[in-house]
């Protein structure tokens, strides 16, 4: 096993981090459109806290799967090929969600609604179904001499792939709150708090449950014990974290917290399955490992010049995006005389 | 059904359909920063008006651009898994650095510039337009370097039945990439300067316009990019076209319907029909010498046909069917090629129409429908270029290398297939009426709609938190 084998298997786990917790809280906006805002102008004011950005945060999936592509092509192909329906409907989520954000800015009033539900079951669909893919996928799936996987229903959809699926959907709703409260006034803001405050009780009956069923489902703690009970751990305190924070009112505290534990959760599922990218129910023989999957040194070598030299010029002008946008979004009071 | 069969389909529905908004949003997004350059240079209000008016519709095509592209992007692992594993080492690297150097680029940039307009100063601000144009057209870069390795490949080896590479440079340095990419980029010019000519056109033919001047100006500045745009798209396609002659001669005689080998010198058919069975042209119109001159730049030289080009490939890769689908190349470049010299004549006969004394253009009602029908006609000559590029590669996906029918996933089913089939296209549909309807929305809204409004009105959107008012 290469360093660069290992470069970019780190890589790819950055990039599905950096999207959980971008666009985490993206999805977690959009399903508060339906869910937390009481009129039209709330919705607008919703939306305009990740209008600017959600493109952007978009881009670190796309990106994740071009790394994946370049770096390790076979784990690409089984995955995506593999998870053909659950990767489908994610996309469909995607679009419809994607051009909801410009149309529902656009149509007439009365069609309004339909691209509210459209941002909001979209950015509902998303993180469910990536939940049911990376938990099934870490259980292990039927993967042939060939790599191609042919799975079934049940390989896809089995108590721990739903409670995954439920998990990070329901994180996504809560760091969502939590962007919300720290990005603006009046009323959304301490609804959403209150919304938190609830919401993080029941998940911990989903945080329990989840670890529960990782002991008994996957071999990540016979394999990789340290890191596994770790990352669990580190899961645990953030979230506890972010609900103090929530409670003592440290609005970015809270958001800062609940991102982490999306990336404890990537660190969790890529220590796991390390030395394997993908793992064959099978027999064993058939896993996707770092060192079979991966493409030519020169590929890698190549991918990792480029990446290097741009890659901190792209944080800089994101993180600039962020200074820029750094202000609340107010509430008016003229915004609740209309309705 | 076979799962290369609905594969190919899906392949060429989703990309076409993607393609109708890259170009789209590739020219609108220069013709806007024209706009808005033109603005920050003259002060002029009108400008402002103009970049925000066709900013607009820009938008609109840039967000169905955007989701229609993510598809592009996870297609070729979940239909083509076994193509990605062939050509994975080589051909995931554009992908990757199109997300990382051009992706991030566009949507950082797009998401500043649409809720920046009274923010930061207004140079900056029509700098971010540049950076979403350029970002926009760097992406094309990739994505083309990623296509003209599968039209030529170079830089790669064969080791244990996979392409891998061994010369990045060669990559970037493949004379098909830069051949693709001029008229590609080329293409996408016409496209932004015949839609914002088109659809100024169309406003201008109603009795009662609000603001004819607008739309007089507007019209002007699109024939002027679809002029410049056209010259580019036909001599990046001359180019094109020799080296196709070259370098994929069964592509080349597809596109000119030969069979059999030409005699010296070559003549052009103008328009002809085959019987593809029987590999024989039914009936034709030639036009004697030119065919030549297209070719080899002088009225001397013979073109191989199909025939003779299918027995050499049968030497050199073994037996199989070699025969693109002749008719659809055929007229596939008829029809880019016949649309590219019409944009390029009717622009030029509009600018000449609408010279500053007399201005003709505007009281000729003919002409105006003309260029309002001509916003059509960049998309149908994309589409088109797109059939004969990726039909007349047949049957490979990569040159020489690897086929479509080796490519396809193994594992997908036909019944998956089928339902993603469906829903793409009642999603596209969906998504293509409310496109359509949005844009004739803001087009009758017009550039004064803000203006216009009532003083109740305006106040409410005052405090629309996309307005300034809302980050202050
Ligand atoms: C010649 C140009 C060109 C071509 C051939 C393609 N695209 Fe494209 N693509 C663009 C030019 C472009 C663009 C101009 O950059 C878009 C269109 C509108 C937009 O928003 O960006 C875009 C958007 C876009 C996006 C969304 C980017 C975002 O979220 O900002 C993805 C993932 C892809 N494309 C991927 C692909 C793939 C995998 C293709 C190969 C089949 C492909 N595109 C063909
Ligand atoms: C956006 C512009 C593009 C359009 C409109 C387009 C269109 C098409 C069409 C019509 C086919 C033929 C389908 C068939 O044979 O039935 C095809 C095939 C294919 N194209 Fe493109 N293409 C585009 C860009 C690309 C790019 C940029 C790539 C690669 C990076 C690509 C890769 C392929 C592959 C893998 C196939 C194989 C499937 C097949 O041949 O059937 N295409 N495309
Ligand atoms: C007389 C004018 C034109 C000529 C001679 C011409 C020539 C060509 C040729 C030979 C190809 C196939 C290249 C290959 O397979 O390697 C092509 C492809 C293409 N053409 Fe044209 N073209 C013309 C006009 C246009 C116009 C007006 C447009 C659009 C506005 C256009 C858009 C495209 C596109 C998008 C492709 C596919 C991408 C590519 O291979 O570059 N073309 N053209």
């Amino acid at each position: 096993m290469s360093t660069l084998q290992v470069l970019w298997f780190v890589l790819i786990g950055v990039l599905f981090s950096g999207f959980f917790f971008l666009e985490g809280f993206d999805f977690g906006v959009g399903m508060s459109i339906q869910t937390l805002a009481h009129n039209e102008k709330e919705k607008d004011q919703l939306v305009a806290t990740i209008g600017p950005v959600w493109d952007g945060n978009e881009v670190w999936l796309i990106t994740a799967g071009g790394a994946m592509f370049a770096s390790y092509p076979f784990w690409y192909s089984t995955l995506f090929s593999g998870y053909y329906l659950i990767l489908f409907i994610i996309l469909a989520g995607l679009i419809i969600r994607g051009v909801s954000f410009e149309f529902r800015s656009k149509v007439p009033e009365g069609q309004k609604q339909l691209w509210n539900w459209a941002l909001s079951l979209g950015s509902l669909l998303v993180p469910f179904f990536f939940g049911i893919m990376f938990i099934s996928l870490i259980q292990g799936m039927p993967i042939d001499a060939s790599g191609d996987m042919r799975a079934r229903f049940g390989d896809y959809f089995n108590l721990f792939s739903l409670v995954g699926g439920v998990a990070l959907t329901l994180m996504s709703y809560l760091h969502g709150l939590n962007y919300i409260a720290l990005k603006t006034t009046g009323p959304v803001r301490q609804r959403a708090k209150n919304y938190a405050k609830f919401l993080y009780g029941i998940f911990y009956v989903g945080l329990l449950a989840f670890a529960a069923l990782l002991y008994f489902k996957t071999d990540f703690f016979a394999r990789h014990l340290t890191t596994s009970v770790i990352f669990v751990l580190l899961i645990v305190v953030l979230t506890l974290c972010a609900n103090i924070a929530v409670f003592k009112g440290h609005e970015l505290g809270a958001f800062l917290a609940s991102g982490g534990t999306f990336i404890a959760l990537v660190a969790l599922l890529f220590t796991g399955l390390f030395p394997r990218v993908m793992i064959s129910s099978v027999n064993a023989k058939y896993d996707l490992l770092i060192t079979t999957a991966s493409s030519s040194p020169y590929t890698l070598k190549i991918m990792t010049y480029i990446a290097l030299s741009f890659l901190p010029f792209v944080l800089a002008y994101i993180a600039w995006t962020y200074y820029i946008f750094r202000k609340r979004i107010k509430h008016t009071s003229a915004l609740e005389n209309k309705y | 059904m076979s799962i290369v069969s609905l594969a190919r389909f899906q392949f060429a529905m989703t990309t076409i359909y993607h393609f109708f908004f890259v170009p789209f949003s590739i020219g609108l997004a220069l013709v806007v920063a024209i706009m808005e350059t033109a603005y920050i240079v003259t002060k002029k209000k009108e400008y402002l008006k103009m970049t925000k008016f066709w900013g607009n519709i820009f938008l609109l095509s840039f967000a169905v651009g955007v989701v229609t592209g993510i598809i592009q992007e996870f297609q070729f692992g979940m239909n083509w898994s076994d193509y990605s594993r062939f050509v994975g080492d080589i051909f995931g690297a554009p992908l990757a650095l199109e997300a990382l150097l051009a992706f991030f680029m566009e949507s950082t940039f797009l998401g500043l510039w649409i809720f920046t307009w009274d923010m930061v100063n207004p140079k900056l601000h029509a700098v971010f337009i540049w950076l979403v144009t350029f970002a926009s057209m760097i992406s094309a870069l990739w994505i083309l370097a990623a296509n003209s390795f599968m039209q030529h490949p170079v830089g790669y080896s064969i080791k244990n039945g996979h392409a891998v590479m061994t010369d990045f440079k060669a990559l970037l340095t493949n004379p098909q990439l830069w051949y693709e990419f001029s008229h590609v980029i080329a293409g996408a010019i016409v496209t932004g300067g015949a839609v914002v000519a088109g659809l100024a056109a169309f406003r201008l033919l109603k009795k009662k316009v609000e603001s004819p001047a607008f739309y007089k100006k507007s019209l002007k500045i699109g024939l002027v990019v679809t002029l410049f745009g056209s010259i580019a798209v036909l001599t990046a396609g001359d180019l094109q076209m020799k080296a196709l002659v070259r370098e994929q001669p069964m592509k080349f005689a597809a596109t000119e319907g030969l069979y059999k080998d030409t005699g010296d010198p070559a003549a052009w058919t103008l328009i002809a029909w085959a019987n593809e069975n029987q590999h024989k042209r039914i009936w034709g119109v030639d036009l004697p010498y030119v065919l030549s001159i297209l070719a080899y730049d002088k009225p001397s030289g013979a073109v191989q046909g199909l025939n003779s080009v299918n027995k050499q490939l049968v030497k050199k890769y073994g037996a199989r069917n070699y025969y693109p689908p002749v008719n659809a190349v055929f007229w596939s470049f008829r029809i880019m090629a016949g649309f590219g010299t019409l944009m390029l004549l009717v622009s030029l006969l509009g600018l000449i129409l609408a010279r500053k004394k007399k201005q003709l253009l505007y009281k000729q009602r003919w002409m105006l429908w003309v260029l309002g029908l001509c916003t059509f006609a960049p998309f149908l000559a994309n589409t088109a270029g797109w059939l004969v590029t990726e039909l007349g590669r047949y049957p490979w996906t990569v040159y020489g290398l690897f086929t479509i029918k080796q490519s396809v996933s193994p594992n997908v089913s036909v019944a998956s297939l089928l339902t993603s089939n469906i829903i793409y296209f009642l999603l596209f549909t969906g998504l293509a009426i409310t496109m359509v309807s949005l844009i004739v929305r803001e087009m009758r809204k017009g550039p004064d709609h803000d203006e216009s409004l009532s003083e109740q009105e305006k106040k409410d959107q005052q405090v629309d938190p996309f307005d300034k008012g809302a980050f202050e």
